[in-house]
């Protein structure tokens, strides 16, 4: 049982806030410029045009947005109820079963779904969603019991009803946490997602799947280093969201 | 709390029990007590005699299992706890400030729980800020993290009194806050609870706080008994058994000259007409403080309410009704 993911001790100073997208740009640059420069052969320039890429960074993006808000609304209401002192009971089965979605490979998971019940998009979700679940659910339970025990019991003894409690003090507290969480699965996700061209499902995965299968290492190393700098970005971007959502104060 | 009848005893509790599920005893025994309007009543004891436990049944954040528990005329063992509270005072050892809200959105909590507007809000956080010492203009946007561990608990107080409940609950408000600047909220807060005349439950394991704050105290002995309860002069003079006489400790005469005022003493002993230059002092100092300047100053004559008395009539009229029980 791991990933429980704090942010806590680095908070970037103003400036190296920028360092990461900045290295985003660059590598974005460097393949464009490669990819302008190299002499390729009629599948290389095939797989690399501008429009294939294009739609396979659309589709990746599009699997990973898709499953992460799956799983946020899964994960996060779920985290709420299993956090509650009446849940403790059924907590450890649960979290069990998360931490078995993780544990699987999502290639075993991908691959047993499309000969169960096919193949596609949603297939790719599903399986994306079993693997990120952890992370939020975990996530939002630790950030919901590391709420100070103190803090609790002064808003029930100044008479704050137990649905006021949990929305006006135990959530936002547990923001920052839970935020980590999300951060986390989503990063996972984007590189689960070049797996969901195993399900038919489209992605970044297509460029490097296809570069393995046709042994073209240009396309190979493209939807690598694609894959990374979307990472990169998404990374940066949910950071900036969590410095941005974070209650003041805290 | 509108329908209420005015009555002399704000809190009434009835054979009160606590018994958690699969123990063999009850946490607290039954207890009945009478606390009266505007009385300040002190809880002390041992760790694990029940004294919190007992406060947290007064609101009901622990439900008790047995006995009833009467506020200001009502029976409130069945209402519902959280309306309940909202009309309680709570400040706790750890204060408990919400770390995510300035300091006015948490002095705010109940009275907008209670659907005060906006503006009697506001203008009741600053009036509370300066009630606590606490300049608003400085301190209404800060956040908690932001003050120091006393100005937190002003903060709590202020809190607690925001919608101006009869009643408030304390538990070891003063217990984590370092010896000087506690001696000193204790002095403010007695002053602050002349003008404001709440009746106040305070729970301390200290005896001397419990000594120096409440009207009456509380002492209670392992297995939640309640030794007795009864004035701080009371008790140093005339404790109730061992226990109690074990826990007030050692200086119980000495620490009588501090319950007790001059004024009541001088009348007890006897005048003297020796010549020399006497200290005067106001009828209602406590005796501790005006044997502190006559010393200091080496006066041998106190002069109160017209009448001079020498230093040592003084001391044994103080203590001179002390009765150790055989």
């Amino acid at each position: 049982m791991s990933m429980v993911a704090v942010n806590q001790a680095e908070e970037p100073k103003a400036g190296s806030r920028w360092i990461l997208p900045l290295i985003v740009v660059l590598l974005v640059a460097a393949v464009a410029g490669y990819i302008a420069g190299a002499e390729l052969d009629s599948i290389e320039s095939r797989a690399l045009e501008a429009s294939n890429i294009v739609e396979k960074t659309w589709q990746h993006v599009r699997l990973v947005l898709v499953s992460t808000a799956v799983v946020i609304a899964l994960g996060v209401p779920l985290g709420i109820v299993l956090s509650r002192r009446w849940a403790r009971f059924v907590r450890p089965p649960v979290l069990l079963v998360a931490n078995a979605g993780q544990a699987v490979p999502s290639v075993g998971i991908l691959v047993l779904l499309a000969i169960a019940v096919g193949v596609g998009f949603r297939m790719a979700v599903v399986a994306l969603v079993a693997y990120a679940l952890l992370p939020i659910l975990r996530n939002t339970i630790v950030g919901l019991q590391q709420v100070d025990p103190a803090v609790i019991d002064a808003a029930r003894g100044m008479g704050m009803s137990p649905a006021r409690l949990l929305w006006k003090v135990e959530l936002p507290l547990a923001v920052p946490v839970m935020l980590a969480g999300i951060r986390v699965a989503l990063i996972l996700n984007v590189g689960v997602a070049t797996l969901a061209t195993f399900t038919n499902a489209g992605g970044l995965g297509d460029l490097i799947e296809g570069g393995i299968a046709t042994n073209r290492m240009p396309v190979l190393a493209v939807g690598c280093a694609l894959t990374i700098a979307l990472a990169l970005l998404v990374d940066w971007l949910a950071g900036t969201a969590e410095r941005a959502l974070s209650p003041k104060g805290i | 709390m509108s329908d209420s009848v005015a009555t002399e005893s704000m809190i009434r509790l009835v054979e009160v029990t606590k018994r958690y599920p699969n123990t063999p005893a009850d946490a607290v025994r039954p207890l009945s007590m009478e606390i009266r309007r505007g009385e300040f009543v002190v809880f002390v004891g041992p760790s694990g005699c029940g004294k919190t436990t007992m406060l947290r049944m007064i609101n009901r954040l622990i439900e008790p299992t047995a006995g009833q528990i009467w506020i200001d005329g009502r029976d409130v063992t069945h209402t519902d706890p959280d309306e309940l509270r909202r009309h309680i005072g709570y400040v706790i050892q750890q204060v408990g400030l919400m770390p995510h809200m300035s300091v006015a959105r948490n002095i705010s909590l109940v009275p907008e729980m209670l659907g005060w507007d906006k503006r009697r809000t506001a203008a009741r956080v600053d009036e509370l800020l300066d009630l606590v010492g606490l300049e608003p203009g400085t301190f209404r946007a800060r956040y908690p993290k932001q003050l120091s561990g006393g100005q937190q608990q002003r903060v709590g107080v202020a809190r607690a009194l925001a919608a101006d409940p009869p009643l408030m609950l304390m538990d070891e408000p003063f217990g984590a806050i370092d010896p000087i600047a506690r001696d000193r909220l204790q002095d403010e807060f007695l002053a602050l609870q002349e003008r404001i005349r709440k009746t106040i439950v305070f729970v301390t394991h200290d005896i001397d706080e419990a000594l120096k704050l409440g009207d009456r105290i509380a002492i209670f002995a392992e297995g939640s008994r309640l030794a007795q309860f009864d004035t701080p002069r009371e008790i140093l003079s005339r404790p109730a058994d061992d226990f109690v006489r074990s826990f007030i400790g050692e200086r119980a005469a000495i620490r009588l000259l501090s319950v007790v005022t001059v004024g009541e003493v001088a009348g007890r002993a006897p005048a003297t007409d020796r010549p020399g230059e006497a200290l005067s002092a106001q009828p209602e100092e406590p005796v501790s403080a005006v044997l502190d300047r006559m010393l200091t100053q080496n006066r041998q004559i106190l002069e109160v309410g017209g009448k001079r008395v020498l230093a040592q009539d003084l001391l044994f009229a103080s203590t001179g009704d002390r009765q150790d029980p055989a």
